[in-house]
């Protein structure tokens, strides 16, 4: 990544995201939106998948956004942004647009990314729109009420993996979502943190510049209040949990080199990330896990770690 | 309250008003509220860094604090601050006191 | 006014991509499907061969193909896309909305049978049910009138702001070839041009489009809309008038055909069953039958007066559908409106819902006339099911 700020004192001043919206108290997600909308400048359009942001922050006849921005549905964010970065394009040719060099910026969460927006994505991705993706993962479809997704992780409660005497919470474990991305070869994308926010602004900095090439991709990790059942106040606590107990690493890939950062690029050596135990106890999601699901979830996640020692290597 | 009418309404539910949320104070939403004592803060901006809501506000000025000098001061727009506690959750010096709100 | 004459031999499909051309537009994202495939292959080529100044994006599905035109209208660009039944199906979720955010999008649609079991062949089943969705509906008959249509339906939408679908045959029409005039591509621009639209996704000009509307809003935005496509009847019938004047050919929003002393009459839409019910008219007045066709080229907003003026002077006449709608108290799309139409205006005659043509199967000009000696001596009660082996 380009180092575009060096301290906080370097960051964007200006607020482009109002408040007065009706994203929960504490909400990881609306963290991520001040700083994505601070961050990208006001020459951008946002298009924005269906999901708690979009009904959170448009209850007509308010909104919360100050770019120009566009909901159409749940599945397809991709796709439209595709067609708002072809008009862009086109109308810029014939002299017909008169905003300059504007980006496109499309906000969805995992539901809409990893399970019913796919597709649309994928389709995005081959095709090199000149799209920033930004994935806000809250690990389960919080707006409909906490049901499971292609990104919950394993054991999680969910209101559709509810912990019984058969089953105790979700089945599976959390789809790949970057793997599948890189696997498009785009030309940049990273994860993310609410709790590192001068990593994040860098990031998605150096993903919008990289737009001119191609498509670009954030995953950036959100804590949910009500679905991961933990205090308001502890949000960034456990967003930081999360990067520090290697289970969401930060790292990015930039034409075709993997490159951890700080503080995950030190974590390949096991011994110096924190037990993930400290992560997991803050949340009533996990509440009902015992030593040896724990211990199954650590067994996976060291796996994952491997895997990611590999392709930093590639 | 009479609202307009289907007529009056821009066509296709368009919002042309950006950052109208604005008009909705969240401040009911709180039953906690941060305190900031400016005495105990380092202005290190984690506050500011990570509220939600974008609540804490960044002065600008000449600031003697215990015999330091700082050229901001950090102070709570309480007008849309929801009391959720991330501030004083993060603070490193323990800065922000969240004190119940007046019943 | 046009100097010489462009008459090119062309498909259905072609006249549409040829219209596309002419009106200069912007965008097109288009996913392939028989029989609409052809007028992508048109279109790819008008981009690769730098006739056409525009960004064509070969999108993964047809849902992508309408949510990627909605995006780029809503930036303000003139877009393009087409499809035919399963692909109308897929995207159905995206024609509610596209005609809700009031975007002028056209869509030329070859009409195709739904699986299943699936078919490429054609009948009106997926256009049929896409016809409450709040685009504004022509069905067209001929290569000519494709072409002339979706000109005209650029011209309608930007001034309706409603998206706008051109309909016709697929293969029958989508795939047989006619000689099309082709306009002066000069004039068309100057037919269309580009009026402000209210509003646009631009940075110096930001609006939130597509927001969460409560119960005490959500209404008002329905209505709107509603009214909207009424009163697109208006327009269209302004547009057809004011193209007749430039471009010397205009349709009017319902054909017909022999009517002015007709007893009996046939009323359809779409090329085949209009050109074999006119040949059956033609045979059955030989015969004595004073046999009339009427052809419904503005599906939606329906043009109900129109309709039962043609109808005024018929003892009694039967509607040719081409989809099915399963378990209607008639089957046939057509015939419900216009049997609506006629309870409303307090009209009552004989009328017959007639269902054929379904999956292509061959309508015959013979049995065109069938109906027409059975409208003659005893029209019947039931939906009659022509054609098909019982």
């Amino acid at each position: 990544m380009k180092v575009y700020y060096k301290t906080l004192r370097d960051l964007p001043r200006e607020e482009l995201f109002a408040p007065g919206h009706r994203m929960c108290a504490g909400c990881g997600a609306a963290i991520a939106m001040r700083w994505i909308t601070k961050t990208i400048g006001p020459n951008a359009v946002i298009v924005n998948a269906t999901g708690c942001v979009e009904v959170t922050t448009t209850p007509y006849p308010e909104t919360a956004w100050m770019h120009p921005y566009i909901h159409v549905a749940f599945e397809n964010s991709a796709a439209v942004a595709s067609g708002v970065e072809a008009a862009i394009k086109t109308l810029k040719k014939k002299g017909r647009w008169d905003a300059g060099d504007s980006k496109v910026v499309v906000i969805a969460g995992d539901g809409g990314t990893y399970d019913i927006g796919l597709q649309s994505l994928s389709g995005m991705l081959e095709r090199r729109h000149g799209v920033l993706y930004i994935l806000y993962d809250n690990e389960a479809y919080m707006n409909t009420g906490i049901q499971r997704s292609g990104s919950t992780p394993k054991y999680a409660w969910t209101t559709t993996t509810p912990v019984g005497t058969a089953l105790r919470g979700k089945v599976q474990w959390k789809k790949d979502i970057m793997g599948i991305v890189m696997a498009h070869r785009v030309p940049y994308a990273a994860t993310a943190s609410v709790a590192y926010i001068l990593d994040m602004v860098n990031k998605i900095k150096t993903a919008l510049d990289y737009t001119e090439e191609g498509p670009t991709f954030l995953h950036i990790f959100a804590p949910c209040v009500p679905g991961w059942r933990y205090p308001e106040n502890k949000t960034v606590e456990i967003a930081r949990l999360a990067v520090e107990t290697g289970y969401f690493p930060l790292y990015e890939w930039d034409h075709g080199k993997l490159k951890l950062n700080p503080p995950s690029n030190n974590h390949l050596d096991k011994s110096k990330r924190k037990p993930l135990k400290e992560y997991l106890k803050l949340q009533g999601r996990f509440a009902h896990l015992t030593e040896q699901e724990i211990a199954e979830i650590e067994k996976e996640l060291d796996a994952y770690w491997e895997y990611l020692g590999k392709l930093t290597q590639l | 309250m009479s609202l307009p009418k289907a007529s009056e309404l821009p066509i296709g539910a368009v919002i042309p008003e950006p950052g109208s949320t604005r008009r909705n104070k969240t401040a009911g939403w709180r039953t906690l509220k941060p305190v900031i004592h400016d005495d105990r803060c380092v202005r290190c901006q984690l506050c500011w860094l990570y509220c939600p809501e974008g609540t804490i506000v960044e002065i600008k000025g000449v600031f003697k604090v215990n015999g330091r000098t700082y050229d901001t001061k950090y102070e709570i727009n309480y007008d849309y601050c929801k009391g959720c506690g991330i501030c004083a959750n993060e603070c490193p010096t323990k800065a922000i006191e969240m004190v119940p709100e007046a019943p | 006014m046009q100097k010489t004459k462009l008459v090119e031999a062309l498909t259905g499909n072609y006249a549409a991509a040829y219209a596309v051309k002419a009106s200069d537009v912007d965008v097109i994202a288009v996913y392939p499907i028989t029989p609409q495939t052809t007028i992508v292959e048109k279109l790819s080529e008008f981009v690769a061969n730098g006739e056409l100044n525009a960004e064509l994006i070969h999108v993964e599905s047809e849902h992508s193909a309408l949510s990627a035109v909605v995006g780029a209208s809503a930036a303000g660009a003139r877009v393009f896309t087409a499809t035919s039944s399963q692909g109308l199906e897929l995207a159905h979720e995206i024609l509610h909305i596209a005609s809700a955010m009031r975007l002028p999008i056209v869509m030329a649609v070859p009409t195709r049978a739904l699986s299943a079991p699936i078919s490429i062949h054609n009948d009106y089943g997926d256009v049929m049910n896409a016809r409450d969705t709040g685009w504004i509906i022509y069905i067209a008959a001929s290569a000519q009138e494709v072409y002339d249509t979706i000109i005209q339906a650029y011209r309608v939408a930007e001034t309706a702001n409603l998206p706008a679908m051109v309909a016709y045959d697929g293969f029958l029409m989508s795939h047989t070839v006619e000689p099309v005039e082709l306009n002066d591509e000069e004039e068309v621009r100057k037919f269309l041009p580009r009026p402000l639209r209210p509003y646009t996704l631009n940075p110096k000009r930001p609006v939130t489009m597509g927001p969460l509307a409560s119960p005490d809003w959500y209404y008002e935005f329905k209505y709107q809309q509603a009214t909207a496509l009424r009163e697109a009847y208006k327009v269209v019938k302004e547009v057809d008038a004011l193209y007749g004047e430039k471009f010397g050919r205009s349709y009017g929003v319902v054909e017909t055909y022999r009517m002015e002393d007709a007893d009996y009459a046939i009323v359809t839409y779409g090329g085949a069953a209009y050109g074999n019910a006119k040949a059956a008219a033609d045979m059955a007045r030989e015969r004595g039958i004073a046999a009339g066709v009427v052809r419904i080229r503005l599906y939606r907003p329906f043009p109900s007066m129109d309709v039962l003026r043609a109808l005024e002077g018929v003892k009694a006449f039967a509607v040719l559908d081409r989809a099915i709608m399963f378990g209607s108290p008639a089957e046939g799309p057509l015939y419900k409106d216009i049997a609506t139409a006629m309870f409303m205006h307090g009209v009552d005659k004989p009328a017959v819902n007639i269902i054929h043509g379904i999956g292509q199967r061959t309508m015959y000009v013979e049995d065109m006339y069938k109906i027409y000696t059975m409208l003659k001596e005893r029209p019947s009660k039931e939906v009659v099911f022509m054609g098909v082996r019982v």
